[in-house]
């Protein structure tokens, strides 16, 4: 009884970090960012009884306004599709999260919980089956929307999220054979050891060229802007072109939680998760001597802030990102996607294997 | 090859660029909250209803009717405004006026803002000086059609 109870904690724990961050990471810093990036302040007038934080409201008015727009299907489209299309969509996404390992295990009297959902032995294949999934949601909504536009945008997010999950499969071969494991946490687990006794042993150090090509990949994954084809605002309107008010908002969200997810796996698969350099479970052991001892849980909040970071790093590089760079052209994109980062990606594993037989 | 890596250089640039922008106007925004007066901004926005620029003297604002010695508009009816205006939007019914160096005055003037294109031409084909566009009043929205047709009292000041 109480394991299910834990699990469902669990469960509501990781969907309202989940949500907190879409709206906050997505919605808020986005919009703040962009705006700073232009010299601008960004929107700062939604406010509760006059009070306006840096217009930290905001998120909440949008949803708000979301929620009670006219739900508009329209009348040549297929309802039931057109309907379930964003939920699809938002649903592969929000699933993915089950299996973030937001830190180490923790100790509450005699039971140890580990800051996981779902410990899968096949985490790694499960989060990237089920982004490669997201695409039905896409698709479905392009055709069932019956207008041209839509289709064509639904075709090239379809086109391009397969030739992008190329890239993301191979460029991960390599990391998988270091850390001979799918499980997310085991690779955790494993990055938390030192190489040559002082660098922490995170992906970044052993699969610089994995983590390149991953990294584009991913972003190529979240349909943003250096690589939005499916929703091109100034060419095709895009996959959404025919919904509007809270389904439309469902592919925002969508789109907000692929960007933590994403900032996520890239966090966990590369810069060592939620291990803190030199921090073991009983506190710090620097590489030069000496250690300083921490309390238990001292050390379970400094590797959860710790993951946090990262994560809140790498969703403010998408941002910059994706408020500097233009759209690619078609040809370009595939170009990128089969020309570049698939052969690199292929020579990184049989470099990665090269070296692993010599050393 | 070396376009691909100059293509490649001028990316980083790019993004250089705005990570500069980023940080500069961040480290002046952190400046901002912690209460140092700096005189660069991190932002060049101008928060429009509380704060607001200031208009120029050549500014082509709401019109007004310039009033005389007597307290009435110096305009003479001669419908010079009326007849260069583009969009049509000044209406005088002229009358007489015992004053023989004036000879005419308004009776009527009418200036609908709903149809106006703020062009200046009436100010510039005044020859009595009457019309002048210098009230640097711009904020005209009104909720009715009706309440955007100015006439004599709300013009002449």
């Amino acid at each position: 009884m109480i394991e299910v109870l834990i699990v469902f904690i669990k469960i509501i724990c990781a969907l309202v970090w989940f949500l907190a961050l879409t709206l906050y990471l997505a919605d808020w810093v986005e919009r703040k960012q962009s705006a700073v990036i232009h010299d601008r302040i960004g929107a700062n007038r939604a406010s509760i009884f006059g009070i306006r934080i840096l217009g930290l409201f905001q998120p909440i008015a949008d949803a708000i306004k979301m929620i009670f727009k006219e739900d508009f299907v329209p009348p040549f489209s297929h309802k039931f599709i057109h309907t379930i299309a964003p939920f699809i969509s938002y649903f592969f996404v929000a699933v993915t999260i089950a299996a973030v390992p937001f830190g180490d295990s923790i100790k509450i009297g005699e039971r140890t919980i580990t800051l996981q959902v779902l410990d899968f032995n096949v985490g790694l294949l499960f989060i990237l089956a089920m982004l490669s999934l997201g695409i039905y949601g896409i698709i479905l909504s392009g055709w069932a929307s019956n207008n041209r536009y839509s289709l064509l945008g639904g075709l090239r997010g379809a086109a391009q999220l397969i030739s992008y999950e190329v890239a993301l499969g191979l460029s991960l071969v390599g990391l998988i054979m270091i850390y001979p494991s799918l499980q997310l946490s085991s690779i955790v687990h494993s990055q938390g050891e030192l190489l040559f006794g002082f660098l922490p042993k995170w992906g970044i150090f052993l699969q610089p060229i994995g983590f390149l090509v991953f990294y584009f990949a991913a972003i190529a994954e979240t349909k943003r802007v250096p690589f939005d084809l499916p929703e091109g605002e100034s060419e095709i309107i895009g996959f959404w072109t025919e919904y509007g008010g809270l389904k439309w908002g469902l592919f925002m969200m969508t789109d907000g939680m692929e960007i933590i997810v994403i900032s996520a796996l890239v966090t966990t698969l590369f810069f060592g998760g939620w291990q803190v350099p030199w921090l073991v479970a009983d506190g710090f052991h620097w590489p030069w001597g000496g250690e300083w001892l921490l309390p238990h849980w001292v050390v379970v909040l400094l590797q959860v802030a710790a993951f946090n970071l990262k994560v809140i790093f790498f969703c403010w590089l998408q941002v910059l990102i994706r408020w500097t760079y233009p759209r690619f052209r078609y040809d370009q994109l595939m170009d990128f996607g089969w020309k570049l980062l698939i052969p690199l990606s292929l020579v990184n594993i049989v470099g990665t294997g090269i070296v692993m037989s010599i050393i | 090859m070396i376009k691909a890596i100059e293509y490649f250089l001028e990316i980083i640039r790019g993004v250089v660029i705005t990570g500069r922008h980023f940080f500069v106007n961040m480290f002046f925004h952190t400046l901002k909250v912690l209460g140092i007066k700096t005189k660069r901004k991190g932002a060049v926005t101008i928060q429009y209803p509380e704060e607001k620029k200031k208009i120029a003297a050549r500014h082509r604002s709401l019109h007004r009717l310039v009033p005389g010695e007597n307290g009435k508009p110096r305009c003479v009816a001669c419908m010079l405004c009326a007849t260069v205006c583009p969009s049509e939007c000044i209406y005088i019914e002229a009358a007489e006026d015992p004053d023989l160096e004036m000879q005419k005055y308004p009776a009527k003037f009418i200036i609908d803002i709903g149809r106006c294109c703020f062009c200046g031409f009436c100010v510039e084909a005044c020859p009595e000086d009457a019309i002048r566009m210098d009230t640097a009043e711009v904020e005209l929205a009104e909720y009715n059609r009706d309440d955007l047709v100015y006439d004599l009292d709300r013009l002449l000041r």
